[in-house]
């Protein structure tokens, strides 16, 4: 290299110059070489995937939510359905000053504090980039004050949305159940079950009752918009479209009328009711009585009201109908009775004397009956009709628990009994394995004795009462209950019919049958333990009362309603079927607190068979009769 | 008669090899302009005009005899770096930089001068010192260098100021700087790094650390980077076609008028385009280093070597960043982005290249 400091000739100079030229020029087209490695490495090697990137950068989907399936009772009454109605949503993210935001919507719309309040708690319980409802019905003013407002308020929107609503407010509560804002719980359901991608779009999900048990088929099928969008989020163009498959609608066996019929001869009352038809397992009532409206919690309840239902005493919360456990009681007799006929233990006509209880041999305990001196001599119609303790005392001791529990799990006592609805208890039918489940003493002669008046270990829902009642009146077929009768194709409106399902057919000789349905008719005659409830009416009732024990009433005590808390007296319990000849009805009814069966639980399970079988009103719900025929004196009640 | 006469006294100073390449890259330019401002007529026309204004300096320079440059040279240095010292003292702040002057009636961008005025100033220098050149002229060049380059980058406005200290250094190069100090200066500089890290500012610093990972943060300051990485990469071997870019069309590109048309380039035309392109510009600058060997005098090679380089500084840095190998700097590709400034500068620099090449003959070796 040339010593800069030589004063140099023009050529060595100017060769230098030239040397430098062609090393600046291996330096760009070196730099070029770079640069086309560059760009072969991304639109030839990667191509693929920033051609996917700027496809997904361009193109979004956007979800179009189905609309969700109507709930319809079996005469076509709407027991839920969608409404559409103007909201008003904020999109948190977007918005700098949440509140500021909100006070100035205050001006132009009525946002009250409940609102405010609302909207913070769905807010802490949404999804991140979600539009949160902050009111919802705006009038037609107050959408065009707040769309002329709208430039000055970024992240607010005015949205056309379809509302779940329940017509009958807290008719069949329990039954229809609610859907409510898909929570973090409910999103890692969905993921986990590889939902989610269906529910895009949607907010809402069911949380309880049908709702929550159809909700496959209520949600329906999620469409959805290929959006050509810009930068800035903007829809440029629709590039194709798949239009959303709403829900199935559901059509119950439940008939709304009955249903509110039953619900108000509870009235003040605590229980459940549950009214199955014996041929089909079909949910003809469903009551848990108190129950709630569900429309409060389709948006979130507010606080007020939430802790209005979840600390009320009467814990109207509680579906007792499938999450209530009781013991049987008496109405575990006709089904004792049955299985003693079919062991060979009695004839009909075997007779015991009841001095008024039972002590096993050896043992000076006495198992007491409920009328103090005894029935004196009982066959098996006779225990059934007065519903004799001893009777079945010895009965049940007879038999023996193992043979108990295998006759008696043929109706579905102790074991869950698959209804269409979540959250079932299957309740207690004792045995050997039971107890040893569930304790380390062996099993006591002596809990098998109280085991056949359906008192001890015994637990039962309503609604397994129910099914056994209906297996009785139908001479020996345990249904699953079902509450769906058919579920109509929202495309097709092809109306599929959910076949009955039989879980057990019970081999019942027709002679032990009717004598048991003898019995149960005769206690709705006089001498009868319900003589009362079918004074009048123009069937035959077959039924059995019962009572279940809320505390225990120590042996030389004296069971006494009047001298008792309100809450520690017996729970009511009545099971019947009608017409009894040609069963359409069959019904379990618990009265929590409501004493003797026949007596609480009777008149309620009547109203419902009159309306029923006859269409007939309860005196409290018959139509207003015109003041002159009220002059007249009579008013047909029959 | 008389006009004729002069047109074609004019016409004379042109090269006519250059003029053709420049012609075609201005062709590409409206084409890639037209779809990059989505199809608009009157961003068509702005941008002609641009062309038709620069050509214009392009073609006085390429008639102005190398001497009279020369003799330009210390004055333009000078108001150049008094204007750099008046905008650090009174300049306008825009976007967070201090990069502006107002002179009563117009703003002006004294940084941009420098680009021209720093070449000129060097190679006058050197053109001056050529039969005494020892090693303190290097070091007065650099100086003379540093000076303008410290301004520039104090705005802040590193880009500049890099490309300030490029063309500086391409007359130091082809004037003659020993290896042994750019060897020396490499290492230096490589050892300095974590020292200049410290002097960067966050946003620069951020620049830098977004190349390595633009993922980092997608929405903030990568987000330049990795749409203009998806613009290109979509295009493909052939492109999406004209007019047809998403990512251009649909303002996922930031700047894809200016500093990022390359993505929209790359997008529409492919690597086909995008190979056409290098080609264009490798022309280019080929042309410009061989007017440079044949030029007669030492200012005249300086002056033409350090342009060209220039040129492909430009052209290089900006396809680097925008394919996302090099940090982003505020560098318009040449003739390809709009904006006019930069548009005068480029021609200003081809027109002296024509003027060296065409002015040969009436120069005193």
């Amino acid at each position: 290299m040339n010593r800069p400091t030589e004063i140099k000739h023009y050529r060595t100079e100017l060769t230098g110059f030239r040397h430098r030229i062609v090393i600046a020029a291996g330096f760009v087209v070196l730099l070029f070489l770079l640069l086309l490695a560059r760009f072969v490495y991304v639109q030839i090697l990667e191509h693929d995937r920033y051609f996917a990137l700027a496809e997904s950068n361009r193109i979004s989907i956007v979800p179009t939510p189905p609309n969700r399936g109507i709930i319809m009772d079996r005469n076509g009454v709407v027991m839920a359905h969608n409404y559409s109605a103007y909201t008003l949503e904020l999109t948190p993210s977007k918005i700098d000053n949440l509140n500021a935001t909100i006070d100035e919507l205050a001006k132009l719309v009525e946002i009250t504090p409940s609102n405010r309040k609302h909207f913070a708690k769905i807010m802490a319980e949404s999804r991140n980039f979600e539009t949160l409802p902050l009111r919802t019905r705006l009038t037609d003013e107050e959408v065009a004050r707040v769309a002329a407002n709208r430039y000055r308020l970024p992240g607010v929107e005015v949205k056309a949305r379809l509302f779940r609503q329940y017509p009958q407010g807290a008719s069949a509560s329990h039954l229809i159940g609610y859907i409510g804002r898909i929570n973090d719980a409910d999103l890692k359901e969905l993921q986990d079950d590889g939902r989610y991608d269906n529910y895009r779009g949607t907010d809402h999900i069911g949380k309880v009752g049908i709702e929550q048990s159809y909700e496959t088929q209520l949600h329906g099928i999620t469409g959805a918009e290929q959006v050509e969008t810009d930068a800035g989020g903007h829809a440029v163009r629709t590039l194709a479209h798949t239009n959303p498959i709403s829900g199935d609608n559901l059509v119950l066996y439940l008939d709304s009328k009955l249903e509110a019929i039953a619900e108000q001869a509870f009235g003040n009352y605590r229980g459940a009711l549950v009214a199955l038809d014996p041929k089909t397992g079909g949910v003809l009532a469903f009551v848990s009585h108190p129950g709630f409206d569900p429309n409060l919690f389709v948006d979130g309840i507010d606080s007020t009201n939430w802790s209005a239902l979840n600390d009320s005493p009467d814990r109207p919360l509680l579906n007792r109908a499938i999450r209530g456990a009781y013991p049987e009681g008496s109405t575990i007799k006709p089904f004792m009775a049955l299985a003693g006929l079919h062991y060979g233990l009695r004839t009909p006509e075997d007779s015991i004397s009841d001095p008024g209880f039972f002590s096993l041999p050896g043992s000076s305990h006495r198992y007491r009956d409920w009328k103090p001196n005894g029935h004196g001599t009982v066959n098996m119609h006779n225990a059934i009709v007065q519903s004799c303790d001893t009777y079945f005392y010895r009965l049940a001791n007879d038999m023996g628990i193992d043979r108990m529990h295998s006759y008696l799990s043929q109706f579905g006592f102790g074991q869950k009994s698959g209804i269409d609805m979540d959250g079932e208890l299957p309740g207690v039918l004792p045995s050997r394995e039971w107890k040893a489940q569930h304790s380390r003493q062996p099993w006591y002669p002596g809990e098998t004795v109280i085991a056949g008046i359906g008192q001890g270990y015994n637990l039962t829902t309503p609604l397994q009462l129910a099914v056994a009642t209906a297996a009785l009146a139908n001479g020996g077929t345990t249904l699953r209950p079902e509450i769906v009768k058919s579920i109509i194709d929202s495309r097709t409106g092809k109306r599929t019919d959910i076949a009955p399902k039989v879980v057990t057919r019970i081999d019942i000789p027709p002679a032990q049958l009717q004598t048991i349905v003898n019995a149960m008719i005769d206690v709705t005659r006089p001498g009868g333990t319900a003589a009362s409830v079918a004074i009048g009416a123009p069937y035959l009732i077959a039924a059995k009362t019962g009572t279940a024990q809320v505390v225990g009433i120590r042996q030389n005590e004296k069971y006494n309603a009047s001298h008792m808390l309100a809450t520690h007296r017996d729970h009511a319990v009545f099971i019947a079927f009608a017409p009894a000849d040609a069963p359409k009805i069959a019904i379990a009814v618990l009265v929590e607190n409501g004493g003797h069966g026949g007596t609480a639980g009777g008149p309620i399970a009547r109203a419902v068979m009159d309306y029923y079988l006859l269409g007939k009103l309860p005196k409290a719900m018959a139509p207003a009769p015109v003041p002159e025929n009220v002059a007249g004196g009579t008013v047909n009640a029959d | 008669m008389r006009i004729k006469r002069w047109l074609l006294k004019i016409a004379a100073h042109l090269d006519y090899p250059l003029l053709f390449l420049l012609f075609a890259l201005m062709l590409l330019s409206l084409f890639v302009q037209y779809s990059a401002a989505g199809e608009d007529d009157a961003h068509l026309l702005a941008h002609g005009i641009n062309m038709l204004v620069a050509l214009t300096v392009m073609v006085i320079v390429a008639n102005i005899p190398p001497q009279y440059l020369l003799a330009m040279a210390v004055p333009l240095y000078t108001i150049g770096v008094i204007l750099l010292i008046g905008v650090a003292l009174f300049g306008d702040v825009v976007n967070g930089s201090r990069r502006w002057l107002h002179l009563g009636i117009t703003r002006i961008q004294p940084s941009e001068i420098m680009k021209i005025a720093m070449p000129l100033m060097l190679a006058w220098y050197f053109h001056y010192h050529e039969a005494t050149l020892r090693l303190k002229d290097y070091g007065v060049g650099a100086l003379l260098l540093a000076i303008p380059v410290a301004l520039v980058a104090r705005q802040p406005d590193l880009g500049t100021a890099l490309l300030i200290a490029a063309s500086g250094f391409y007359v130091l190069f082809f004037a003659g700087l020993p290896w042994r100090i750019m060897v020396g200066m490499a290492v230096a500089g490589g050892a300095s790094m974590p020292v200049l890290w410290h002097f960067l500012h966050d946003y620069q610093k951020n620049r830098i650390l977004t190349l390595l990972d633009p993922s980092q943060d997608p929405l903030g300051a990568g987000y330049h980077i990795i749409q203009s990485t998806i613009a290109i990469g979509s295009g493909g071997s052939f492109g999406k076609g004209w007019l047809h870019g998403t990512q251009s069309h649909l303002d996922f590109l930031p700047e894809h008028t200016t500093d990022f048309v390359f993505a929209v380039f790359g997008e529409e035309f492919g690597l086909l385009g995008n190979i056409l392109l290098l080609l264009l510009y490798l022309a280019i600058i080929a042309r410009g280093l061989t007017i440079a060997a044949g030029a007669p005098t030492l200012f005249a090679r300086l002056m033409a070597g350090s342009v060209t380089l220039a040129f492909f500084t430009y052209a290089f840095v900006n396809m680097g960043m925008v394919s996302g190998i090099l940090p982003v700097v505020g560098i318009p590709l040449p003739m390809m982005s709009y904006g006019g400034t930069a548009m005068v500068i480029v021609m200003l620099g081809f027109g002296i290249l024509m003027s060296v090449k065409t002015h040969r003959k009436l120069l005193k070796s």
